[in-house]
């Protein structure tokens, strides 16, 4: 039941969400978090509406990084010394933030990465190579990210594995039959994103990794667009490995996380080596650590982990739930204004789908737009958004993709109209 | 020169729009002596070039013939249509001549009246030093002529 009166009560509660999405937050108050938010591009308020690219950063998670290189500089894991053991307890606090935001049944098996494409790659260079032999397939779909196409192709070169590809409707739906009937015998990982980042398509995780574990095939979500617009758990989802991005969630650029089931990460060989990563090493033998530090060679980004540990603090503050709601309304409202201007196209148009209005226009070139916007102080991103078959798939060459966050408003919306109408003036 | 935030269609002038609209010399030549593409793979522009060489015995041949083909935004597109135009009717090294002077042009070299002369209707693509991220998009077909006059030679 929702009562008007819950807006005041603990932040992250499902029940404290009004019915009406846009007061689900006061999108006013959020933006004081974020400094960089005030101020003019080219003589007008800027609008951010590139937040699939990459998000900005709230001062908690600025302060928490600079707190870290103001006061407990040290490398983690290594010294008796006092500032060592704060380096790390903050670095595990992190870790142990990664845990609890995705549901992780268990802290070690939260891998600290670059981000996303290094997640994807741990998975294919590391469990791809031990395990996969010639004429095994990986499932992937259409619109992945080029970041869980390449290195399967790498893989296909190497070893001789069958990329097999999902296909998708022209709302950017995947086709769940033909799901179903690629998966068989050969099969060795389906390997999907959650959120398409160019059409903003939510794929139906939890179904296909029932279909996959049928057959006792795992599954690796690519998680880059999802986990920082609604509450993502991952056994909830059935995902066997699952990665994510700092940088898209409010966190740095640097740092990432891969999950993996302990079982799975445990028999699998490290992806790099080093320091950190060994339990032992003599010139005839080396031991490798445990989970997760077998992993993680070499000095980690300390400053990229707690920051992404404040970034989820900063998040949870606010309630994932929350946020969900609120960009769902915002999302309402911009198909909405974007669908009446005419020689509009937006591309992707899924039922269930994040905050990602891709669109394009008959008469100006994505560049052209992107540059009329930029104008305006409007920040969009113009191009195939590292999804050229995506693109491919609606035969164009390049998309304007707004993408939107919590802090953006309806007012950022009407910004964004008032420009595709200059854009029209220009190009008719 | 109006500033970007007083005017944010400047870089869309008359003779900028022209050549978007109505390109030049697209139409592809049969037997080309030269055929050069190139690509941008971050925003999928394409920029192909076909040049022909004719002339009578005894003097530096001609570019007679000239197809200019970009697909892209509305720069690379007048950029292609412009390049095709001055480029039509010189020499191997003439063509190589005005290149350069269209990427001092582009990289802001004060440039002496006779050049600008030179350059003709290009003068127009200056604007789009006020929009750094857009001069790839206006010297991708240059390369591709570059490149095709150095296999001319």
């Amino acid at each position: 039941m929702t009562t008007a009166t819950n807006m005041t009560g603990a932040p992250g509660h499902a029940a404290a969400i009004p019915s009406d999405g846009l007061a689900a937050l006061d999108p006013h108050r959020i933006r004081q978090d974020f400094p960089i938010l005030d101020q003019q591009v080219n003589g007008k308020p800027l609008v951010y509406l590139d937040n699939a690219a990459t998000t900005q950063k709230p001062r908690a998670v600025i302060d928490a990084i600079s707190n870290y290189y103001l006061n407990n500089n040290a490398n983690v894991h290594r010294g008796v010394h006092t500032l060592s053991q704060r380096a790390t307890d903050d670095y595990e606090v992190g870790r142990e933030a990664v845990r609890r935001f995705i549901n992780a049944p268990d802290v070690n098996e939260v891998i600290y990465v670059r981000g996303t494409t290094e997640g994807l790659n741990l998975v294919a260079h590391s469990y791809g190579r031990k395990y996969f032999k010639a004429g095994d397939e990986v499932i992937i779909t259409g619109m992945e990210h080029h970041s869980n196409i390449v290195p399967w192709q790498i893989l296909r070169q190497e070893i001789g594995i069958r990329l097999r590809v999902v296909p998708f409707n022209d709302d950017g739906e995947l086709l769940m039959d033909e799901y179903e009937s690629l998966l068989n015998d050969r099969t060795r990982l389906v390997s999907v994103v959650h959120q398409s980042n160019a059409l903003g398509t939510v794929n139906p995780i939890a179904a296909m990794a029932e279909l996959a574990h049928a057959r006792g095939i795992p599954v690796l979500v690519d998680a880059a667009q999802s986990v920082p617009h609604m509450p993502v758990d991952v056994q909830a989802l059935g995902a066997d490995f699952l990665t994510f991005s700092g940088h898209k969630l409010y966190g740095p650029t640097g740092i990432g996380a891969l999950w993996g089931r302990s079982d799975l990460l445990n028999d699998m060989p490290p992806y790099q080596s080093g320091g950190e990563m060994i339990r032992s090493v003599t010139f005839e033998e080396t031991i490798y650590n445990t989970l997760p530090h077998k992993f993680e060679a070499g000095t980690p980004d300390i400053a990229g982990a707690i920051g992404l540990g404040a970034a989820i603090e900063y998040l949870e503050s606010i309630g994932m739930e929350r946020i969900a709601a609120y960009e769902q309304a915002l999302l309402r409202y911009g198909t909405e204004k974007l669908g009446d201007i005419e020689g509009v196209r937006l591309i992707g148009t899924a039922e269930d789908k994040g905050g990602i209005l891709s669109f394009h226009m008959e008469s100006a070139h994505p560049h052209d737009i992107g540059t009329i916007l930029d104008a305006e102080g409007i920040a969009v991103r113009t191009g195939h958004h590292c999804a050229q078959p995506v693109m491919a798939r609606y035969g164009v060459p390049a998309t304007v993709r707004a993408s939107l966050a919590f802090y953006n408003t309806t007012d950022d919306i009407d910004a964004l109209v008032t420009a595709i109408d200059r854009v029209i003036e220009v190009f008719g | 020169m109006a500033s970007l935030s007083e005017n944010p269609e400047a870089l869309y002038g008359d003779v900028i729009m022209e050549h978007y609209r109505s390109p030049r010399h697209r139409a592809r030549l049969e037997r080309p002596d030269a055929e050069t593409e190139e690509f941008n793979p971050f925003c999928g522009d394409r920029a192909n070039l076909q040049l022909k060489l004719d002339g009578p015995a005894g003097s530096p041949p001609l570019i007679v013939g000239v197809s200019a083909f970009a697909e892209g935004c509305s720069i690379i597109q007048a950029s292609a249509s412009l390049l095709a135009d001055g480029v039509h009717g010189r020499t191997v090294d003439e063509a190589a001549d005005l290149s350069q002077l269209f990427r001092d042009l582009m990289q802001g070299k004060p440039l002496p009246p006779v050049a600008l002369a030179e350059l003709g209707e290009l003068e127009a693509l200056e604007v789009v030093r006020q929009y750094p991220v857009r001069i790839k998009c206006a010297l991708l077909p240059w390369v591709a002529l570059e490149e095709g006059l150095r296999r001319l030679r």
